[in-house]
Order: structure tokens, then sequence, then C-alpha cells
């Protein structure tokens, strides 16, 4: 387990019990009662990992897709893919750091890796706007996917986004029109596409490379209308409700499933993505070689129809008998 | 399927709850709605105008031109020749999918929405004429929620653009949404986006023209889906249309916003508008491009 330095509230159980392990390590364990102590001592902090995490509220979910530790698009890049060649640039004004593209070999399969990337170093999230993509992030991303398209290379987008950048230059160089269209255009691209929500599903930011043949959620992220701050902001009139608009907006992975949102959920490893990159990759790896092997059997025409027809059902309605 | 009369709103939108329009425009918001009665103060200009010069003006301020808010009903009846309006899917009822309660149970506050509007959602769609060519048209009504596009708005513009490309007919779709997706629906409201810019795309391969036009506002997953989308896309004067609420830019990157950012000017001078067209000239600018276009 990964030794965070970042601190969650809800898992001052759990450091607890990591220190008395770390003492118990580091004191003479000699004595039989000693390597029970610590034997005990480990058990006790898996079962209490997994009782912390099985019992998640909205908010704490929220709290553990933003941990700064959890693996972002470019750990899964390093711990899936066999190579990675990335492809700058959208060809109209520049390259988007927080929107990364680039050809990729996931074992048999060769295809294209999109995702938003948050950054690691304090510069690197500067860079990439702490993952608020710009036009321009979304304009290289529609462009490297048509390319795919045309080649025949499945896609993989990975979705850890905030939302997409609110600033004047973003306004001016068409925020809107670009998520708009990149939707339009994912929903007929003839190839593959599966859209992994590997932390943050923010808003339009994130659906605008959300439009996928399967979109998958790990268990621990969230996908909604707007962040909770946002919509804390506006109903309840302050950011301090964020915790009561999480509740409300039934943004976990869970709740997403059962509306009918989302096609599967991905389990992660106990204690969540963070505690364990390997086991994750791991996991999202099989996920993706599998859903590649099912999805690359279907003809393109089949593929887009049941996309289209996935999204077209999408939403909860009463229909009253029709009047005369 | 419901025909004929549509209950005409008097009532002006309660922006109240809006993020984008609690302080825009700001100079006289205090003041709104409070000369009631046969007075109403421009919110552009700030003159008291005699309501009904507004009301036979198509509700443009007769002093400045300011385009002030239109109900979907009015919308239409301008739009289209008189009685030619056949409404679709006016029996879509908005559900409380995830039993939504801030201050308020999203339940109850359809309810007065309704009330207060007349509508059932943030949407009318039909079919009609328009100087007697038949079109495909769908109307948000910034006064339901903020017009923001819920499971409801969501499916009957999927349906209106399905039926307009089985029929091969011209689509217009007026956006008035300060909202964008509805938060009280949540991942659907989001959902909604791409299902309708699919139906959109499924529409263009057949052929389709999408006129859509915006107004006073258009912002969120509204701006960010099919208001974007028109093959021609025109705007009322000054409207306010983008991504991002202009208080939420505010507060990203703390500078102050130029003058007349995110308006109707902004945008043409930017390069995402066709034009420019006023309440009074839509109807026959609307006509003159399905004429150009061979539709
Ligand atoms: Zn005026």
């Amino acid at each position: 387990m990964a030794n965070t330095s970042y601190q969650l509230d809800f898992e001052a159980p759990l450091r607890d019990l990591q220190e008395r392990i770390y003492q118990l390590e580091t004191d003479d364990q000699d004595s039989a009662s000693a390597r029970d102590e610590l034997r005990a001592a480990r058990k006790a902090l898996l079962d209490k990992t997994r009782d912390v995490y099985s019992h998640l509220d909205e908010w704490q979910t929220v709290r553990v897709a933003r941990h700064p530790d959890r693996p972002m698009f470019t750990d899964y890049v390093d711990l899936i893919c066999d190579e990675f060649v990335e492809l700058h640039g959208d060809k109209f004004f520049g390259d988007d750091r927080a929107l990364r593209t680039g050809f990729a070999k996931i074992d048999e399969f060769k295809v294209m890796m999109v995702g938003h990337h948050k950054g690691k170093t304090l510069k690197e999230r500067n860079e990439c706007y702490f993952g608020c993509a710009h036009p321009e992030g979304y304009r290289k991303a529609m462009l490297k996917m048509k390319k795919a398209a045309k080649y025949g290379l499945p896609i993989i987008c990975m979705i850890d986004t905030p939302g997409a950048y609110p600033g004047i230059g973003a306004e001016e160089r068409g925020q809107a029109q670009v998520i708009a269209e990149s939707m339009l255009e994912m929903s007929r691209l003839e190839t593959p596409i599966i859209c992994v929500v590997i932390g943050e599903g923010g808003s339009g930011g994130a659906l605008g490379i959300g439009v996928g043949d399967r979109v998958a959620v790990l268990e621990f992220s969230y996908y909604s209308v707007i962040s909770p701050e946002g919509c804390a902001g506006i109903l309840w009139k302050s950011h301090d409700y964020a915790e009561n608009a999480a509740k409300a907006l039934k943004l976990t992975s869970r709740h997403l499933e059962r509306l009918g949102a989302i096609d599967d959920v991905i389990e992660e490893p106990t204690g969540g993505a963070h505690r364990d990159h390997y086991q994750m990759a791991a996991r999202l790896k099989m996920y993706l070689v599998k859903t590649l092997r099912e999805l690359t059997e279907l003809p393109p025409d089949e593929l887009v129809a049941q996309r289209y027809e996935k999204f077209r059902k999408i939403g909860m309605y009463l229909e009253e008998a029709a009047s005369v | 399927m419901a025909t004929g009369e549509l209950k005409e709103n008097r009532d002006q939108p309660d922006n109240s709850d809006d993020p984008l329009l609690g302080d825009e425009p700001k100079k006289h918001r205090a003041k709104r709605g409070v000369p009631s009665g046969l007075w109403l103060r421009c919110d552009d200009c700030g003159e008291t105008v005699f309501r009904k010069t507004v009301a036979e003006n198509m509700s443009v301020c007769p002093v400045c031109g300011y385009h002030m808010y239109l109900s979907a009903a009015d919308r239409i009846r301008y739009l289209l020749d008189e009685g030619t309006f056949e409404e679709w899917d006016g029996n879509l009822m908005p559900a409380d999918p995830l039993e939504f309660f801030d201050k308020k149970a999203y339940a109850e506050r359809v309810v007065s929405e309704q009330k207060r509007t007349g509508l059932r959602d943030a949407a009318l769609t039909g079919t009609g004429m328009i100087r007697a060519r038949r079109v495909a048209v769908g109307v948000t009504d910034s006064a339901f929620i903020m017009g923001s596009m819920g499971s409801v708005v969501g499916e009957r513009l999927a349906r209106l653009i399905e039926r307009a490309t089985e029929q091969d007919l011209p689509l217009v779709i007026v956006s008035g949404s300060g909202g964008g997706a509805r938060m009280h629906e949540g991942i659907l409201s989001l959902m909604q986006m791409a299902k309708v810019s699919a139906a959109l795309a499924r529409y263009d391969e057949a052929g389709g023209l999408f006129i859509s036009v915006l107004t006073n506002p258009t912002m969120g997953g509204v701006a960010a889906s099919f208001a974007s989308l028109g093959d021609l896309v025109f705007a009322e004067p000054k409207a306010l249309i983008g991504f991002a609420g202009p208080r939420t830019i505010k507060a990203t990157i703390r500078l102050e916003l130029p003058e007349g950012f995110q308006r109707s000017e902004f945008l043409l001078a930017h390069g995402y508008i066709d034009r420019i067209v006023k309440r009074a000239d839509m109807k026959s600018e609307i006509a003159r491009t399905i004429d150009y276009c061979g539709k």
C-alpha cells in the first residue's frame, strides 16, 4: 500500500492502524507473539479498509475520486499499454496538455488513446489546468478520433476532469461549439469506442469525450451533470453545501448504473485505486481487452446503430395516454 | 396529440436561482418586475415603458430595441403562420428519477413551475408552417426551471429531430436556456446532450436543414449541444450565449470580463454564429434560408 501524504478524514482509523503496523515492523519481531500481533494488525487494517470503503457516501466518493494519489491517465498508459505514441495538436490553435491523445498497443490491439490528464507536479498541474481542457483539447481529440476511425483503430477515452475550463479564451475559441460537435461526431464514428471515467466525470467536459459503445465508471469515480460545489452554489447559495449536493445528484457508480446512464462499473482494489495502482490497472486492462474483443466482432454500421440506441434510451419521464 | 391554443404565459421568468442571470444584467436587477401592471422597466436601457407597447412590439423595448423575455407560446405565435402549429409529444411529463431535494423537492418545483408558466416542461415541439413552408419546430422557454434540459426536453427534441428526419422537414429550434442541463435530473440530464446531438448527426446525414436560433440566454449544456449544432445559427441581438456562466468565469480567472463578453455580437465577431437577426425579421429570414437551401 502506498504511504500517502494526502489524508482523507474518514481514513483516520486506517492511518492509526497503519502506524501501529509500522511500529510493529520496526520493533523486534523475534518473538512469536510479536509476529502474531503484526499479523493481527495487518488483518485489522484490511478489514477496516474494506469496512470504510464499503460504506462510502456520495461526498466521500467524490473526495476519493479527486485523491491526488489516484492513478491518472499517464499512469494507466504506463501500466496498461505496451507502447504509447503521443500525437499532439489540434492543427488549429495549440496542444492542450489537459487532453492527451496517441496511438497505443494493448495486448493484441492497436488503439487510439484519448484522456484527460490532471498533472502530477504543481508545474504539470498548471500546464494541465488541473485537468480542465480548452477547446483545442476537444478539437485535438475529435481530430485524432476521426483518424482512428479512418484507419480502423478502436478508441479508448479515459475521463478525468472537474469540467471543461471556464475562461475568456475558452469561450472565445468555442468551448460550447467543440463539445457539441465532439458528441455529434463520436455518435457516428465507425469504430469501437470505450469510455471509462477513471476519476472525475465533470459535466460537459467529461461527456465531450464520453459518447461510446461502452461507458464504464471505476467504482469510486463520479460522473455528474454539475460539480457538487457548483450545484450547492446555485441551489443552496453556498459551496458549503457540496456534501448535500453530492448526495442529491446521485453521482456515484452504483446510482449511475441503476439510472441506466452507464453500462459497467469496474471494481476497485480494497481501499480504492489510490492504494494499489497495479491492481487497478490490471482490472481496467482486463475490462478493456474483454470489451475490445466483443466490440471488434461487430460490423461498424451495427456498432453505430447500437450506440445510437443506447443513448437514445437514456432518460426517465412520464407519458400520459395521448388525448385525442 | 393536442392541437391548437396554447396557454399564454405572461409571467416573467423567475431567475432568482439562475447562476448566470443572477447578476446579469445587473444595472436594474433590484427593480426587476417592480413596476407591475401597466409599466415595465427595460433591463438594458432602464427606461420605464408601457407594457402594452412592449407586448405589441414582440417584447422588444421600444426605446432601445432590447429583446426581452418571450414565452415559448409567443415565440411559436410570432414564428409560425397563424393556426398552423400542431404540438407533438405534449403528453410527456417530467418524472423525478433522483427524488431530488434541495431547499425544495424537485417534484414540488415542477408543479409550481407548471402552474406559473402553463407549460409541462421547458420545451414545446411540433410542426407548423413558416410562410407556407412546413417545418419541425422546437422552442425552449427560459421561464421553466431556467429553460433547462432534463429528460422531457431531451426526449421531445430527440423525437422532433427523428420525425423531421423521417418526414424530410426543415428543423428550427429556438433556444432559451440559462440553466443548460437540468441539475435536478442529474446524470440523465447530461446524457440528453449526447442523445439529442446523436439524433442531429442522423438528421445531418439525411441531408436535413437545421436552423438553430439562439435567444437570451443560451448557456451550459444547451449551448454545448443542439443549440451550437445548427447548419445555420442565428441569434437575437445582445443574447447571452456561452458555455460557462460569467460568474463562474469571473470566480475562476479573478479578472473583470470584457464589455459585451458572451453576447451575440461577441459570438458573431468570434465566428460562431451566422447572423444576428432581430425578432421582427426572424420569420422572414428563416423562410429565406429554407428557400436558399432548397428545402
Ligand atoms: Zn430598452
